[in-house]
């Protein structure tokens, strides 16, 4: 017994050896993220596959919690042991670091595999500083969808999705008599401003939402267009229910869910939701992309490459910024994720319909809008988030107060 | 005399360790912190100075003026009613009663769980929807209201009534031992006078026990000044922004929002404001001692 335990325990230690021999051969990168839920770690092993597939050797470093994560990774680049890539939103969050200088460039990538030709101009925006490219875009998360439980829907008598936010207003209405909560709300006061930014495109249309968040145009602010969106925005406080303040934004997609409640406005990180509970799309429930618009409201993940003396870590860079970017390895990580690959050029045939329908909306560049987070800093986008939320909550808090103070907050972009 | 003046070189020698970690960790961040707020650093520290910009804007930003107020209105309920409620607390406790241990052990308890826990058991008690209220209304009175925490103008004090209850038994704690250390002759002299019980708990027994009062209140007030988690599990500064507090401000400007700058003007106001109290208390304190006769 005692001989065979020794036996075994020798294979083993000679077994692991040679695996970490093996892992040592191809180009090794550790990467930082924070996608640590179900179906977020599901999403991020897909990419270990394509890089392993590809020949380098991918290592996990998950870290609960945006911040957590990004905050970490900056500690290590400052402190010299940066790892080869790191997770980040798209848009300014890392206009720092390109500042200083702490970001490979990833021209030579982006130009050999075409990432000028075939990602969306706001995310090829988002991703460009000085005429130079610093970022791995992903994915593609919608941010102005709003989701429909067909049971509550049916409990109203509403046949047909909203078409218009007049309609959408009605089957509010309906939703309220039936004795179903008409709109699932949760309290972050960031989920709040996602209502006002879909109300802000499909009232409001392209134009006016780009000088507004693009332009930081006060004149647009002060428009009558404008103030008519922050009026129609104050009706949906008639519309949810007296616990929200204290939920998050996935009890208040299990509402859906359950047929307690009629709509949500959320991003399409929704649809995970919605899958852990089993739910079919089309039949359980459904997708608006506004409602009455195909403008879509781009957000999304990157990955981005710090510099590095190591010869090695930079191939492992070079390599890893290239396959993230392949069809393959974009079309298996955005099944799992339910966001929409990040290049317009990928079949999308294996993709549900409510990612068909937003993938066939980009291909028209009238309709790429860009998250406010991806043209403004990420303070002034928590500024608006607080003014929206704080107006949303205040039944006495005036559209023209609201447009003043909004003028204020985006000044503070420049 | 020569082994004195070694002993005085070890001495000396043995805390400069906690003199080095004194003066770098704490005295050196606190002026770095202060630095930076006077910079128009983002993300990452700048050397790019802008004099007094971001405490201008600090002072327009609404919710920071909005955290400041409720800061004060948190702070003194908190403090006045832990206080209070303790006390009667200890003694209650203080009369020799039965099972004294388990109430203690009771009212102690809240203090074991973090602001985290405290936070998520009030959070669902207080939910309109699934707590309190909901319980009270399918029992059949269908008027019943207690949704503090969805309502702009009491969600504050909804972070009042979980933060006591964590808070108040550590109090009672104190206050009880401040109880136990009163001399029993001292009893059996006021029942010789007959003065009523009540009346020596507060023109005797409180002078007496005036060390716990204000250890207690020093506990209390770090408790509120740092008050983050509670915030952040109980309401989440919600709703909007009714019920934030300076701490949350600092955290979410320091990380999330990436304004490290006007984060470090937010906690160098909480510094300064911390620093007006306390000074003229410590002078009391200290320097006014001397002239004071040993009691």
């Amino acid at each position: 017994m005692k001989h065979f335990l020794k036996a075994a325990l020798a294979g083993v230690v000679i077994f692991a050896g040679a695996g970490v021999a093996l892992a040592q051969e191809g180009p090794k990168a550790e990467v930082i993220h924070w996608w640590t839920s179900g179906g977020e770690s599901a999403a991020v092993k897909t990419f270990a596959e394509s890089y392993s597939k590809a020949g380098g050797v991918w290592v996990d470093a998950a870290i609960a919690g945006g911040d957590n994560a990004r905050a970490a990774a900056v500690n290590r680049m400052i402190g010299g042991n940066p790892p080869a890539a790191v997770q980040f939103n798209i848009g300014k969050q890392f206009d720092d670091l390109v500042d200083k200088g702490m970001l490979r460039n990833l021209d030579d990538v982006a130009v050999a595999n075409k990432w000028k030709e075939t990602l969306p101009k706001p995310v090829l925006d988002a991703i460009t500083r000085n005429g130079h490219i610093y970022a791995a875009p992903i994915n593609i998360h919608g941010q102005n969808w709003m989701w429909y439980s067909k049971g509550a829907f049916e409990k109203a008598g509403i046949a047909n999705p909203p078409k218009s936010f007049d309609e959408l207003f009605a089957d509010l209405d309906k939703l309220k008599a039936a004795g179903v909560v008409p709109l699932a709300l949760n309290g972050q006061v960031r989920h709040m401003a996602l209502i006002f930014n879909s109300l802000l495109v499909s009232r409001g249309g392209h134009d006016l939402y780009i000088k507004v968040y693009k332009d930081h145009d006060e004149k647009a602010v002060n428009s009558p267009e404008f103030k008519k969106v922050v009026e129609e925005f104050g009706k949906f406080r008639g519309y949810v229910d007296a616990g929200y303040s204290s939920r998050l934004w996935n009890d208040a997609t299990s509402m859906l869910i359950k047929n307690t409640a009629g709509v949500q406005f959320m991003g399409d990180w929704a649809k995970g939701e919605f899958n852990l509970a089993q739910k079919a799309q089309g039949k359980d429930y459904g997708c608006v992309v506004g409602p009455g618009t195909q403008n879509y409201i781009i957000g999304g993940d990157v990955f981005i490459f710090p510099k590095s003396n190591d010869a090695k870590q930079t191939a492992a860079q070079d390599l890893l910024a290239k396959t993230l970017l392949t069809p393959e390895a974009l079309i298996a990580f955005n099944l799992k994720k339910g966001s929409i690959p990040s290049r317009t050029d990928v079949d999308m045939k294996a993709f549900d319909q409510c990612a068909q329908d937003a993938a066939a909306y980009i291909k028209n560049p009238a309709n790429q809008l860009p998250d406010y987070g991806l043209v403004m800093p990420p303070d002034v986008v928590g500024s608006i988030q607080d003014l929206i939320g704080e107006y949303f909550t205040d039944p006495k808090f005036t559209p023209d107060d609201f447009v003043e103070r909004f003028a204020d907050a985006i000044s503070a972009a420049g | 005399m020569k082994r004195k003046f070694w002993q005085n070189i070890m001495a000396t020698l043995s805390l400069l360790p906690a003199w080095a970690v004194l003066l770098v960790a704490y005295t050196g961040s606190m002026i770095w912190s202060i630095q930076i707020s006077f910079t128009s650093s983002r993300a990452l520290p700048s050397n790019n100075f802008v004099g007094f910009d971001q405490y201008r804007r600090l002072f327009s930003t609404s919710r920071w003026l909005v955290s400041l107020e409720n800061l004060v209105i948190f702070g003194v309920l908190f403090v006045v009613i832990c206080l209070v409620l303790g006390f009667l607390l200890a003694v209650a406790l203080d009369q020799r009663i039965r099972f004294e241990n388990g109430f203690r052990t009771i009212f102690l308890y809240p203090h074991a769980m973090s602001f985290i826990v405290t936070g998520l058991i009030w959070q669902w008690m207080m939910n309109p929807t699934l707590g309190i209220q909901k319980s009270v209304r399918d029992l059949g009175w269908e008027s019943f209201a207690f949704d503090w925490i969805g309502s702009r103008d009491l969600a504050i004090y909804a972070l009042v009534v979980a933060g006591v209850w964590q808070a108040a038994g550590l109090v009672m704690v104190l206050m009880l031992a401040g109880l136990r250390g009163v001399d029993a002759e001292l009893w059996k002299a006021t029942r010789v006078d007959g003065i009523p019980a009540w009346r020596v708990y507060i023109s005797i027994v409180l002078p007496l026990i005036k060390p716990m009062i204000v250890t207690s209140v020093v506990l209390l007030g770090i408790g509120v000044v740092k008050s983050y988690d509670l915030v952040v599990a109980l309401t989440g500064g919600g709703p909007g922004m009714a019920s934030e507090l300076p701490g949350k401000f600092v955290m979410d400007y320091l990380f999330e929002r990436q304004n490290i700058a006007l984060a470090q003007a937010a906690s160098t106001v909480m510094l300064i404001t911390v620093l007006a109290v306390l000074v003229p208390w410590l002078y009391m304190q200290y320097f006014r001692k001397s002239g004071r006769s040993p009691t």
